[in-house]
Order: structure tokens, then sequence, then C-alpha cells
């Protein structure tokens, strides 16, 4: 009887916990209450790991603790060093090291079933191969991500013969390996397997997604991440874990679902390897052909001076040169000028989705003055300078005109609208995604080249001396 | 496991993903970072299954296993929870 109170107790307080999740991500929809949220969310984690403990299962500690102190102090670490810059990277390896963990506490739930000889059990079995794959290809995948995003691994698109056969042929293998373990529980090697070929599918899945498509592919990592949670929850019969998960799945389905319509992609095409046409050989050619007109500091300062209205559009670029104070404080100096200063940002712009906005606000931006594609799209017509940093395939209008362009037909800023746009870049490279734009040739087009933090400082300097 | 309470588990399942899509559907853009790095800090609850697997018994592989299950789930909600909240300090008005 007492140990069933205790049972009761813990699965209450899960309840509480979940009610916290679900009120915790509710606030993260909101800039006022989000950060109540979070913690209302890490109150909830908090509470069920307590109660976890007193689960009547658990007869030794010494291992959870030394655990627990180990990860959190890596956890703070990590959390107190990552720049703003990093922080996809920093998602990406947190859903990496939460996949491992489902995959880890799968194996270590088959181990102690096979020493209590309880391998019987086909669901069980089942779920554990399950959770095994998918905390596999989360972590894998997640990893090959992060190589992406730190240049360890290319950023570009891989292709190579018969990709998608070797994908379904993996896939094959390992629907046919895990049925064969679930008839076959004693046979350990059979689970090893299965682990092997999910790591190697997950770098596969991965490898070949191209760099812009990256926050696309932490988003699904995120929902990946989730379900595998929530498959170690069917294994170990925990409610908890399934509800957590399964809301965390959701979430980050939804996430790369809005990523993927601002690129007007589909989800398949992207987890299929990105950009079909972005090939290399095509991006210098057409770039020698476009006549450009450069500015200096003084020539660009004497337009703004005369603007009324100024649309900054910052990509990631800026945040490469780590010139986000540098851009505060030219709006600050623009708004001083009396003149009317909004910032537009494209829902990919940066590295995940989000992910200028965070940068922005860290240099002290004042968030009311982001504005997001579709709210700010119509007043490129009546402004009198848009100043691109660091952005690039966000503003080719190669995404509206040219149907042969492999950006076509996504949602572009129209800056090119503008009465004047200057675009503040270190060269003439392509962006991101390998592709030229067009828009450095176009009349009402000014380049002002330099590295952002220089340039924009330079740049304001000149306009106080106005 | 029987049938009975596979079943509950999959109706929690079903029911836990249509309350995430729902709760989701409304976030603006400024939030989508914090958010997922939010949301990843509660997939991070793979540590109670950790802390289960590695209290029970003195099965060597399955503490081991549960053991480092422990320090990467730990990451995981550790670093989430405090990263997103060092990222939504810095949302102010002017």
């Amino acid at each position: 009887m007492e140990m069933n109170l205790l049972n009761n107790l813990i699965l209450i307080v899960y309840l509480v916990s979940s009610i916290l999740f679900i009120f915790g991500i509710k606030m993260l929809s909101a800039v006022k209450t989000a950060r109540k949220g979070n913690l209302l969310s890490a109150i909830g984690m908090f509470l069920a790991i307590i109660v976890t403990l007193l689960n009547k299962e658990i007869i030794s500690y010494e291992l959870i603790l030394s655990g627990i102190i180990i990860g959190t102090f890596i956890g703070i670490l990590m959390a107190i060093k990552v720049p703003m810059t990093g922080m996809p990277q920093m998602v990406g390896v947190l859903n990496g090291f939460g996949g491992i963990a489902s995959t880890f506490v799968a194996i270590s739930e088959f181990y102690k079933l096979q020493h209590h000889s309880e391998l019987e059990n086909t669901v069980v079995l089942i779920t554990i191969a399950l959770s095994i794959i998918i905390g596999t290809i989360t972590f894998s995948g997640s990893f090959i991500a992060f190589g992406k995003l730190q240049g360890i691994v290319t950023g570009k698109v891989v292709k190579y013969k018969f990709q998608h056969q070797i994908n379904l042929i993996l896939l094959l293998a390992l629907i046919i390996l895990s049925i064969l373990f679930v008839n076959n529980p004693t046979r350990n090697e059979l689970i090893t397997i299965v682990t092997l070929l999910s790591l190697i599918l997950g770098i596969l899945l991965t490898l070949p997604i191209g760099g812009a498509d990256m926050p696309v592919a932490i988003s699904l990592l995120n929902s990946y991440s989730g379900l595998a949670a929530s498959a170690t929850g069917f294994v170990i019969n925990n409610y908890m874990l399934i509800i957590a998960g399964s809301l965390v799945g959701a979430s980050g389905i939804i996430l790369t679902n809005i990523m993927c319509k601002a690129m007007n992609r589909s989800l398949l095409n992207v987890a299929m390897g990105g950009l079909d046409n972005a090939g290399s050989t095509t991006s210098t050619t057409t770039t020698q052909n476009i006549t450009i007109k450069s500015v200096d500091s003084d020539e660009a300062a004497m337009i703004f001076d005369a603007a009324q209205k100024v649309i900054i559009v910052p990509g990631y670029g800026m945040a490469v040169s780590q010139a986000q104070m540098a851009v505060r404080d030219l709006f600050l100096t623009l708004e001083k000028k009396g003149i009317d200063v909004k910032f537009a940002i494209h829902p990919v712009a940066g590295r995940m989705p989000g992910h200028m906005n965070v940068l922005l606000a860290e240099a002290n931006i004042p968030y009311e003055k982001l504005y997001a594609m579709e709210d700010i799209n119509d007043e490129f017509s009546n402004t009198d300078v848009v100043f691109v940093v660091g952005a690039n395939d966000v503003v080719n209008p190669a995404a509206r005109n040219n149907p042969q362009s492999p950006i076509y037909g996504m949602p572009i800023l129209n800056v090119d609208y503008a009465k004047t746009v200057i675009v503040n870049k270190r060269s003439m490279n392509p962006g991101y995604a390998g592709i030229d734009n067009e828009l450095f040739g176009y009349p009402n087009t000014l380049m002002y080249f330099g590295d952002a933090k220089e340039a924009i400082t330079k740049l304001n300097n000149a306009i106080k001396e106005l | 496991m029987d049938f009975g309470n596979l079943i509950i588990l999959i109706y929690i399942f079903v029911l836990a993903i249509f309350i995430g899509f729902e709760l989701i559907n409304k976030v603006p853009p400024t939030l989508h970072t914090p958010l997922m790095s939010g949301s990843n800090a509660i997939s991070g609850i793979t540590i109670i299954g950790a802390i289960i697997s590695t209290g029970h018994g003195d099965i060597f592989l399955a503490k081991l296993f549960g053991f480092l299950a422990v320090i990467f789930a730990t990451i995981n909600v550790v670093g989430g929870y405090l990263v997103t909240d060092r990222m939504l300090k810095m949302f102010k008005k002017k």
C-alpha cells in the first residue's frame, strides 16, 4: 500500500510537470511572458527529476548523482561560453545529446531485461529497437549539422550516386534487422548492428543537406529528439517521457513547416538533399556580367542624411563580422536625426529561425523595431534607403523573376522596390546558397564594400560629421 | 506490457502530439530560436528514464549505459534551459 502511494505521488507530480511544460511552451510564444514560461518549464523538469529519485526501483544513488553533477557542470559551461552567433551549433549539440541519451536508456533497459530473462515481450522489444533507431539518427544527424554549421564538414550540398537508393536500402536493412532482433532478442550483435546502421543513416541523411537549408535540418532534428524521448517512454512505460517528448516532437515539426514555407520548399525536398540546381559551375560566370556601382562612406552618409525612411536588412554576414553593435550605433545616429528606422528580418535570416532577432536583441536593439517579412514587404516601395548588411540570398530578386534560379519561388524581402539600396558586403562572393545576386547590378543599388563592422563604423562617423 | 497498457500509452502519445501542434502554431518569429532551445531542453526529459536505468539493480552494462545517459540528458536539460534564459533576458523594449 505504501509503495502504491509513492507510485501515485510520482504520477501526480508527472501530471503537474506536464501541465507546467504545456504552460511553459505556451508562454514562450509571447515576448512578455517568454522568460517566465521557460522558468515554469524548468520547474516542471526539476519536479519530475526530484520525484523520479523516489522511484522504488532505484536502489543506488552514487552513479545517478555523479552523472547529474558532471552533466550540470558541462551544461552550465556550455550555456555560458557559447556566443550568440553559435546558437544553432549549440542547439544542434544539445539535440544530439538528447538523442544519444534516449539510445542509451533503451540499451540499458535491454541489458536489464536480458539479465532477468524477460525478453519475451514483443511490444517492449519493438519499442527498444525504435527508440535506439530514432535516438541514434538524431545523434549522428545533429553532429553532422553541427559540423556543417561550424565549418568542419562541408556546407555544400553533397551529392553522390544512388544516394536515395542507399538510404532506402539502409532503412530496409534497419527494419529487417529490427524484426530479427525482436524474434531473437538474445543475440546481442543484432542490437549493435541496428545502432551502427542508425548512426550511418543519420550521417547520410544530413550530409547532403546544404548550408542554406540548415535551419530546416536543425528544426527537424529538434523534432526527432522529442520523438526519441517519446519512444523511450514506450520502452520504460513512462507517461512523462511520452507527453514531454510528443510536445517537443510536434513543436519541431510545426517550426520546420514554417521554415519550409518561408523558403518555398517542401520538407521532402530539403530532407532529400537541398537545392537541386545550385551547381558551383554556374556561380562565377554571371557575376562578371553585372555592372556594379560602388560608393565610399562619405557618399553613403549623404544618401542616409537625406533620407526620411530607412530600413536595415541584416543577414548572417553581419554576425560573422561581429557588427551588431556598429549597426546599433548607426541605428541610434539615424534616429537622433529624426529618421524613421526599421529592421526587416527574413524568416531564415541567420542560421536558424529567429536567430537574427536574438543577435540584434543582444546588441540592445529594441525588438519592436524588428519587422517580419510579411509585415514590412509592402513598405519598401515608399522607403528612401534600404541598407543591406551581410544578407544576400534573402534579398535576391531572382527568387521572384528568374524561373531558372534555384531559389525561384522563395519569398524574399523586396528591397529592390526602394528608392536606393545600399549593400554592404565584403566582396562579390555569392551567398550561403552559392547563387549570384542580380540585385547588385540594379540601377538603384549601390555597393558599399568592406568588412561590416569597420565599414558601418566609418559610415556612422561620416553621418555624424554631416 | 499488455495490449491494454500499450493502448493507454498510444492515447497519451497521440493527444500530446495534438496539444503540441496547437501550442506552437502562434509563436512570433522573434521567439523561434528560444522556442527551439527551450523545447529542446524539455526533450531532455529522457533524464528520468536515465535515472531509473542507472539506479536499478547491479547489472554492469545496464548501469553503464544508464550513467552515460544521465550525463548526456543532464547536459541537454541544464544547457538548454540556461541558454534559453540567456537569450530571453536580452529581449527588451526600448
